[in-house]
């Protein structure tokens, strides 16, 4: 084992402060204090950042999860040849998705879903769908003709070569997707607070609201830590998938 | 023995395969010979339905194609291609292993198989098996394609200009291989190919294609000594397929029973372009002919070539 290496690792750094500010923002009382002396109380008390954190990361989880299912779906779907049809109202669907403002999805959903998580939910879902799909299907694209006239030729059934050639090629980009949408709804997740949804841009909005700088601070880094461990993590398992017969990314 | 029944394939209204029939007989090295878009390739395809033909029938054996499911044809009927198509997330045994695998033969036999495949194209097994696709070079990669064709040890063999994307150096040797396997195993092999060459010194039989039709079916020495139309003649080389006819008869065929010469002599199962060459390398007109165990048999001079 190759601790050295461990221990010189960004990922795990990065993880590191983001969990001692998450868990001990309250013992940074003094600092704010003194840097924003008429602000009182100096740090978000509404609730624990953990619990922002963790209804931030479960929204996250469920709508980029969904997202990820249906966009891979889709992409499969329309790369098939009974899908080859509907190839450009899914691509003009996912796109009309990523340009509709996640706030006016917001508005639109509240009427019906009431406040809360779940309208969230739907924005980050819609918002993330296109990374997903349009990885996906360059992923899928992506598979060399005559790999796959090979795999047809030699007699593997349309199921395995899905899942023998077609899905372990297009791993690497289709899991890029995904990684690009969940840390996009990581930053989204946070307008979720104006329609009452806790996460960690509820401090942000709060602050905004009553002029407390010292609370944008605080959950603006957590967010951003969030998301850049996200992105690192995602970094770590492409290198772990991909393919091992397929040349390495520097 | 494959028979093709006047099949007809159509691309957007263009008829691409034109009331073809061919009857391949079992043991065969049947090449397809044709320029770019005569519909050789499609033809070949639509042995193993790869591709759909709209009219006529095939058979293989006496069976229509169309009577199994497309799969199961498949895995019966070796499949290589010009850009070897290999799996590159694979190792090169799991590449080879494919078919047997599909056809869930036992693990021992299967990886015995991979090492007996490897070995017959050369390659050493405690080398290869494990390595990938992109490890190895384009001659090492095409030979793992046609070895993977022949895992399952199927009765016939399709080839789509296997050979034509490799150097001449290393295609030269592809081919050699590929007479020595044919001869070894006796398979049936539709092998198709725009190269004149390749044809003449792989082929027990060429199908001319000019599109979509056949234009000759013969020998090679029949399509070379009387091309039936323009076309073949304009294929095979015109007045320059004398040429290629040298590489097809062998000394032994022109010897000049009992004669002598000086020199270095040549072996009576020669070809008449070895002969030549011989005869332009030593700067002679003569040269004495000797039988498989060295005994002399006669003579044959530059005459005797161009008779």
């Amino acid at each position: 084992m190759n601790w050295t290496r461990r221990v010189a690792s960004p990922v795990l750094w990065v993880a590191v402060l983001f969990f001692v500010l998450m868990l001990g923002m309250p013992q940074t009382a003094p600092l704010f204090e003194h840097a924003f002396p008429q602000v009182a109380p100096p740090v978000f008390d509404r609730d624990s950042f953990f619990a922002l954190w963790l209804s931030h990361a479960g929204m996250v989880l469920v709508a980029s999860g969904a997202a990820s299912l249906v966009g891979i779906g889709l992409a499969i779907f329309v790369t098939r040849p009974a899908g080859d049809d509907f190839r450009g109202l899914v691509g003009t669907l996912a796109t009309i998705g990523q340009t509709f403002p996640p706030a006016a999805v917001l508005a639109l959903a509240v009427p019906a879903l009431g406040f809360g998580p779940r309208p969230t939910i739907v924005a980050l879902f819609i918002y993330g769908l296109l990374p997903v799909i349009e990885n996906a299907i360059a992923g899928l694209d992506g598979v060399p003709a005559a790999v796959r006239d090979a795999a047809r030729g030699m007699g593997l059934s349309a199921w395995q070569i899905l899942r023998d050639v077609d899905l372990p090629l297009a791993a690497p980009l289709i899991l890029a997707g995904v990684r690009v949408s969940v840390t996009i709804a990581i930053g989204t997740a946070t307008i979720g607070s104006t329609v009452g949804a806790l996460t960690l841009g509820t401090p942000i909005f709060d602050g905004l609201a009553a002029d407390k700088v010292p609370f944008v601070l605080q959950g603006a880094v957590l967010v951003a830590l969030f998301a850049i461990l996200t992105d690192m993590l995602f970094g770590r398992l492409e290198n772990w998938l991909r393919p091992p017969g397929l040349a390495r990314a520097a | 023995m494959i028979e093709l029944d006047h099949i007809v394939k159509e691309y957007q209204g263009r008829r691409v395969v034109d009331d073809f029939s061919l009857t391949v007989p079992e043991g065969a090295f049947c090449v397809l010979l044709g320029t770019s878009g005569c519909g050789k390739s499609t033809t070949l395809r639509m042995i193993n339905r790869l591709v759909p033909f709209d009219a006529g029938a095939i058979r293989i054996d006496g069976a229509d194609v169309r009577e199994v499911a497309p799969e199961i044809l498949r895995r019966r009927i070796g499949y290589a291609i010009q850009s070897t198509g290999l799996f590159p997330h694979w190792t090169i045994e799991d590449n080879i292993g494919t078919v047997p695998r599909l056809l869930d033969w036992p693990r021992n036999r299967i990886r015995d198989r991979i090492t007996e495949l490897l070995q017959l194209f050369r390659l050493a097994p405690e080398t290869y098996r494990q390595k990938y696709p992109h490890q190895l070079s384009g001659g090492e990669q095409q030979r793992v394609g046609v070895a993977r064709a022949l895992a399952a040890d199927p009765d016939l063999l399709l080839m789509d200009e296997p050979f034509a994307a490799v150097d001449p150096v290393t295609r030269d040797a592809l081919q050699a291989e590929m007479a020595r396997i044919h001869q070894a195993t006796g398979k049936t092999i539709v092998f198709v190919t725009h190269d004149i060459a390749e044809a003449l010194r792989l082929a027990t039989v060429i199908a001319v294609m000019d599109r979509g039709r056949l234009a000759q079916w013969g020998t090679p020495l029949e399509i070379l000594e009387s091309p039936a139309n323009d076309f073949v003649a304009g294929f095979v080389g015109g007045e320059a397929s004398g040429v290629q006819l040298l590489a097809l008869r062998t000394v032994a065929e022109r010897l000049r029973a009992g004669e002598g010469a000086e020199g270095e002599p040549l072996s009576a199962d020669a070809t008449l372009r070895d002969a030549l060459a011989a005869m332009m390398a030593r700067h002679t007109d003569r040269l004495p002919v000797v039988d498989g165990h060295g005994q002399p048999l006669g003579a044959i001079t530059l005459a005797d070539l161009i008779r």
